[in-house]
């Protein structure tokens, strides 16, 4: 049903395209319009995606320090080097960690917001906004805030001046990995970041729920709240539940910005892309092993994205209904 | 599910605009500044500094390179705490500066990345402080010119001190038992830094270890600087240590701001201190780690070098010859207009009016007596194995010893490519 919405209105489109290309010529043919709508994207997509991926994988077959182009081919070397690095596959569990925490949080999340925002009778565009703000934010400010202010070590430092309220000692949250209060920095202001989009993916879902299907429900005599939520909502939010949470294993896959801003110069809770960025960009400027990593990493997530696929069955959806 | 589907592609399309357009507006940015169109009357040079927290010295870098009639100099200011990573990374490519400073490492040398600049060094060669020379200098050929010298050392507040009852240490264990009883509801004992790094050379000098061997071989696995290793764990779980201040060791704001009683700073910090404390202030070196030990200083600091695979070297070197040993006067208000350094000329040194005197004088004692200077054939890769040790025994829990063979046998891997 939710198709059904959204080719309604996207339907009047091309219908209007149709009607013009008589009176606008050659200007408005369509194979004109695509390359000047595509064109720029294309162009942007072949310099600064597709060239340095396959650039990419070419530095990954020679031996690269310090150098963008190689002139020793060493084969599978830095493959071996990079699968064999303790702190390469240590990441990958870090990794693993990471996204068993976030991936559900975030989706739990983001589906509470967007029920209690989609509930809202007043203000609905006002909260909707301000759930949705913190996208806009860097990651990288934002760890600043939370690693300067929010998480800092010290008695003023908003985490530690509440525990103080309580009496408890001041926590250094980001220098002490013992215990490991570092990954509460880390979950949290990927949280504050990330949810908001995710809810308003959710509330377009949501809205795309035909109230039928609730008053026929309520005839049957379902009870409001968890009943409906559990046979109706949820169900209907299969299909957007699957791409949230695609979107949100690969955007752990990518975590960066948070780790390298919030942990320096520590040997703990690193995910791939800092350790292949130690690698790549650090002391050693091995381009090579970097890049066979990058390869590793990227067939990594088409494997599980592949997997998480079947299981759950993304694209499946429109077909099913 | 269109629907969402729908809004993920106008999200990627916006995510790839915006990355495309950030992209873009980077290069051109590097571009713009690079100036190496010409067209112009002289060359265009590119500099590149890391961005000092003193105010006032990003203006008077300026101030000197327009003063500069051979080039057109640019400065780029580099912010950010990996400002070793920009440059790396920034050498390689087409947009590399022509001139940048940076401490003296052999790898630098060995792949031909720093130009020979013996010629324009050599005629002042005795001005220099000679450890500054050496420090620069592989086979009788030297790589860079010493701007300033920064000596790093504990800084504390004499008036805490003498409410606690505490003397100035002189061995490390004093030292953490200083912190302890130091420490107050409002007042830590001791701020090293939040990743405890900036002591990490300190440690093993004090503890009677190098770095390096004079025929460059590993020095610093000794069963002393384990236990100081062991030792500091033990302050770092007291409780008594700053950890996680907003700004870290190289800012004097922990110090200034009352949040430790002793911290770990350079001299360059103490024109602020001052100001805030007035005489409250006092200097140690890093205190004796077990018997066979002697406190140290470390005498940091910054260098220029000319890019050798730039396209202006020669420009780059005049420009180098006129500003860091020409201009005297440019020199002296770099070392001591802004924050406080030791001008690594002797005469500068011996004129420099502001150091003279009080707690500069002090630190400059200090420098001479205690102080260790870089060592060229100590890279930044070995650095970074180091800062895993303290990573691992200090802030982790574990095995000092274990630690050690670990980060020596990357610095042997390291060693082995640059000496064979």
């Amino acid at each position: 049903m939710s198709t059904t919405t959204t080719r309604g209105v996207a339907q009047p489109a091309p219908a209007k395209v149709s009607k013009t290309r008589p009176r606008r010529g050659l200007r408005a043919s369509s194979t004109f319009n695509f390359w000047l709508f595509t064109g720029p994207f294309l162009i942007g997509l072949i310099i600064f995606v597709f060239v340095p991926i396959g650039w990419s994988i070419w530095l990954s077959f020679f031996e690269a320090r310090f150098t963008v182009t190689p002139s020793e081919f060493v084969g599978f070397e830095n493959y071996k080097q990079v699968l064999t690095d303790a702190d390469f596959r240590g990441s990958l569990v870090t990794f693993t960690v990471f996204a068993a925490f976030i991936v559900p949080a975030t989706w739990a999340l983001s589906l509470g917001l967007a029920l209690l925002v989609n509930r809202l009778r007043f203000m609905r565009a006002f909260f909707r906004s301000v759930f949705f703000l913190p996208t806009a934010v860097s990651y990288v400010a934002a760890s600043l805030i939370w690693k300067m202010s929010l998480f800092n070590g010290v008695r003023f430092g908003l985490a530690n001046t509440v525990l103080g309220w309580f009496g408890v000692e001041n926590i250094a949250w980001l220098s002490n990995p013992d215990p490991p209060w570092y990954w509460l920095v880390i979950v949290t202001v990927r949280l504050w970041l990330q949810s908001g989009f995710y809810m308003i993916l959710f509330i377009a879902a949501l809205q795309n729920i035909p109230r039928e299907l609730y008053e026929a429900a309520s005839l049957d005599g379902a009870k409001p709240g968890w009943q409906t939520f559990r046979h109706i909502t949820l169900p209907q939010l299969r299909a957007t539940s699957t791409a949230v949470i695609l979107l949100l294993l690969v955007a752990a896959y990518q975590a960066f910005d948070e780790f390298f801003n919030l942990l320096s110069k520590a040997t703990w809770g690193q995910p791939p892309l800092v350790e292949l960025y130690k690698m790549a960009l650090g002391e050693n400027q091995n381009y090579g092993a970097g890049s066979a990593g990058a390869v590793v990493l990227t067939l990594l997530i088409c494997v599980v994205t592949l997997v998480q696929g079947k299981i759950m069955g993304f694209g499946r959806g429109e077909e099913s209904k | 599910m269109s629907a969402s589907s729908n809004m993920n592609w106008d999200r990627r399309n916006v995510l790839r605009a915006a990355m495309g357009l950030a992209a873009a507006g980077g290069l051109a940015a590097c571009g713009g500044n690079t100036g190496r169109s010409g067209g112009g009357s002289g060359d265009a040079l590119v500099q590149y500094f890391h961005a000092y927290g003193e105010a006032g010295v990003e203006q008077a870098v300026k101030r000197y390179a327009k003063a500069y009639k051979g080039a057109n100099v640019t400065t780029q200011w580099i912010t950010g705490s990996n400002f070793e990573q920009k440059l790396f990374a920034a050498l390689l490519t087409k947009n590399a500066p022509d001139v940048f400073e940076f401490h003296p490492q052999i790898q630098l040398v060995k792949s031909g990345q720093v130009a020979d600049l013996t010629d324009i060094i050599e005629p002042v060669k005795d001005d220099f402080n000679q450890a500054d020379i050496k420090s620069h200098t592989v086979d009788g050929k030297i790589y860079g010119v010493r701007m300033i010298d920064d000596p790093q050392f504990f800084f504390y507040r004499p008036s805490m001190f003498e409410k606690a009852g505490v003397e100035v240490p002189k061995t490390l264990e004093e030292l953490i038992e200083a912190a302890a009883k130091l420490k107050t509801s409002k007042v830590k004992g001791a701020y090293l830094g939040n990743d405890l790094t900036p002591v990490q050379h300190n440690l093993i000098w004090s503890a009677g270890a190098d770095t390096l061997t004079a025929d460059n071989k590993p020095a610093f696995n000794t069963d002393a600087v384990a236990e100081g290793l062991k030792q500091l764990r033990g302050l770092f779980t007291s409780g008594d240590l700053l950890l996680g201040a907003p700004a870290d060791w190289w800012d004097p704001s922990a110090f200034t701001q009352g949040l430790t009683a002793m911290q770990w700073c350079g001299m360059w910090a103490m024109p602020v201190m001052q100001k805030a404390l007035g005489d409250d202030i006092g200097i140690f070196p890093f205190p004796k780690v077990g018997s066979a030990g002697k406190e140290s200083v470390y005498n940091g600091g910054w260098s220029m070098f000319v890019n050798a695979k730039g396209k202006n070297v020669e420009a780059a070197k005049e420009y180098v010859k006129w500003l860091w040993i020409d201009q005297k006067k440019y020199q002296e208000d770099f070392a001591t207009s802004y924050g406080f350094h030791i001008p690594p000329r002797t005469s500068l040194a011996e004129s420099a009016t502001k150091l003279k005197s009080g707690l500069p004088a002090e630190g400059v004692k200090l420098f001479n007596e205690f102080g260790h200077f870089d060592n060229i054939g100590w890279t930044q890769a070995m650095i970074a194995a180091i800062n895993d040790v303290m990573a691992n025994s200090v802030r982790k829990n574990g095995d000092p010893k274990a630690q050690l063979a670990a980060a020596e046998k990357k610095v042997d891997t390291e060693l082995k490519k640059l000496f064979g």
